[in-house]
């Protein structure tokens, strides 16, 4: 009693109406702050996404180490990724969208949009995405000749406790794989998050995608098949202890090469070339 | 002046908000497994407890008794908000690892714990003070945390390779359990055993002591 009516005589401190004047001021302020940095700094969070895009799919393709944000050949990474054209492709008939506007494109957010990605069921829905993209982008690296040298796509699956996002790199052709790079995983460390690791994600240069009848055939084993023999070039070495995580890349690499993946679109490249 | 070089250095060793207060040991663990992340951390507990104190402190007259924790939460909220922000645009590769832990600096009971029984008593001064120096106990329990885990989980130190794994072509066989949580409270035990050993007065005096063993023999 004595303390406030001493020093703050007008105001009651326990009034309602204090009280909800107190919590506006502290609410107006702390939003003005909160806003302002966001407002402020968003343009250079917008840069740092689409750079690190950028270094994703590099990677995947093999342009850029792992463990640096830099070439070799100290080229910028927007420079590097400037030799790639970006293509929209149309994922159920394989078509190339030459007017659409790759640059904001989002897939993985458009597979959240009913109106722009389909419904996948039961079986359809081997790598567990629940939704899928109507349209997704491809990146093209042409050689010297101007022949299609590298082909990446977007890749993304359910692991053991969350979904692994990646770029899967392929030879120009789409017959065999060149690279297998995940940006974003939750895998246990140690074991199924040992699909970050260079020496194992070193064994995808190079491994047989489509069999005879065109459909992807990548298998990740225990024991590989003898070498030479030709269930091997389809086989990569599982990760020891993770089985679920093994399985997982395993089925959204048959997945997004396949039918209702890439499936049309690589179709045409093979047969193409 | 001694007070406020006290109220700044003592909870490094002697009143250390994680060995002996036993506040924030949800984000040690979290954030331990890499010296990177957990530097940053540190510098974002440093950055939010500092000035929420401040904060804190300045609208503490102003403040009404009921809706107190309340006003305390909202700082403390926005300023976490602002380093997530400022860490994406800054630091975006680590920030991707460590937005989760960033935005749980709310709950860090460190920042609301100083922000309730300092800041709330102290002027903006001394509340600065108090929360760097808690920031800065914490920050070192958890460097010294990482200090032990990432070189025997995954011979690197900073990303550096100090051991050479089995798995890389080394020698060192990797201790999986110093990349899981557990770890670390093991780790943070050590250091509580250590921390009290120093300073004996930090042992509290046990709460009840086992009675003897009373078992009567057999009637013979």
């Amino acid at each position: 009693m004595s303390d406030s009516d001493k020093g703050e005589s007008k105001i009651n401190k326990d009034s309602l109406g204090y009280i909800v004047f107190m919590a506006v001021a502290v609410c107006l302020v702390c939003s003005i702050i909160v806003s302002t940095a966001a407002v402020a700094l968003k343009p250079q969070q917008q840069i740092n996404k689409a750079l690190d895009i950028k270094q994703n799919i590099l990677r995947a393709a093999g342009l850029l180490p792992e463990d640096s944000n830099k070439s070799p050949d100290g080229r910028s990474i927007d420079d590097l990724f400037s030799q790639f054209e970006v293509l929209a492709v149309e994922l159920d008939t394989g078509k190339v969208l030459s007017d659409y506007a790759v640059a904001d494109y989002d897939p993985i957010k458009a597979a959240r949009d009913p109106a722009l990605s389909r419904n996948l069921t039961g079986d359809e829905d081997v790598a567990v995405l629940g939704r899928r993209e109507n349209v997704s982008l491809v990146y093209l690296l042409a050689n010297e000749a101007g022949q299609t040298e590298k082909v990446v796509i977007p890749v993304r699956g359910y692991g053991l406790w969350g979904t692994l996002y990646g770029y899967l790199a392929l030879s120009g052709d789409a017959s065999s794989t060149l690279g297998l790079g995940f940006y974003d995983q939750k895998e246990t460390p140690g074991l199924g998050g040992e699909v970050v690791n260079p020496k194992w994600k070193a064994q995808w240069a190079g491994v047989k995608v489509y069999d005879e009848s065109g459909t992807p055939s990548v298998a990740l084993v225990k024991s590989r098949s003898a070498s030479g023999s030709p269930a091997a070039e389809y086989e990569v070495d599982a990760l020891s202890g993770a089985t679920l995580t093994t399985r997982g890349v395993e089925n959204l690499v048959n997945f997004w090469t396949g039918e209702l993946g890439f499936g049309p679109y690589l179709n045409k490249l093979r047969t193409s070339s | 002046m001694s007070t406020s070089k006290e109220v700044l250095v003592d909870p490094i060793f002697n009143n250390n908000p994680i060995a002996l207060q036993v506040l924030g040991i949800c984000s040690a663990l979290a954030v331990t497994v890499s010296m990177n992340t957990t530097l940053v951390m540190c510098a974002a507990v440093i950055f939010v407890t500092t000035l929420s104190n401040v904060g804190v402190s300045l609208v503490r007259n102003a403040i009404p008794n009921s809706i107190r924790i309340i006003v305390q939460m909202t700082i403390i909220a926005s300023l976490v908000i602002v380093v997530d922000q400022v860490l994406q645009a800054v630091a975006y590769d680590i920030s991707k690892s460590l937005s989760v832990f960033v935005g749980l600096i709310i709950t860090n009971c460190i920042v609301m714990g100083r922000a309730e029984a300092f800041a709330m008593q102290n002027g903006p001064w001394l509340s600065a003070l108090d929360g760097f120096g808690n920031a800065v106990g914490y920050s070192v329990i958890l460097i010294g945390v990482a200090l032990v885990r990432e070189p025997l989980g995954s011979g690197t130190l900073m990303g550096f390779e100090i051991l050479p794994r089995v798995a890389d072509g080394g020698w060192y066989q990797a201790n999986g359990m110093m990349l899981l949580a557990p770890s670390a409270f093991f780790i943070i035990g050590l250091f509580i055993w250590a921390i009290r050993s120093w300073k004996t007065d930090q042992v509290e005096a046990p709460e009840y002591q086992i009675a003897d063993n009373v078992q009567y023999k057999e009637a013979m």
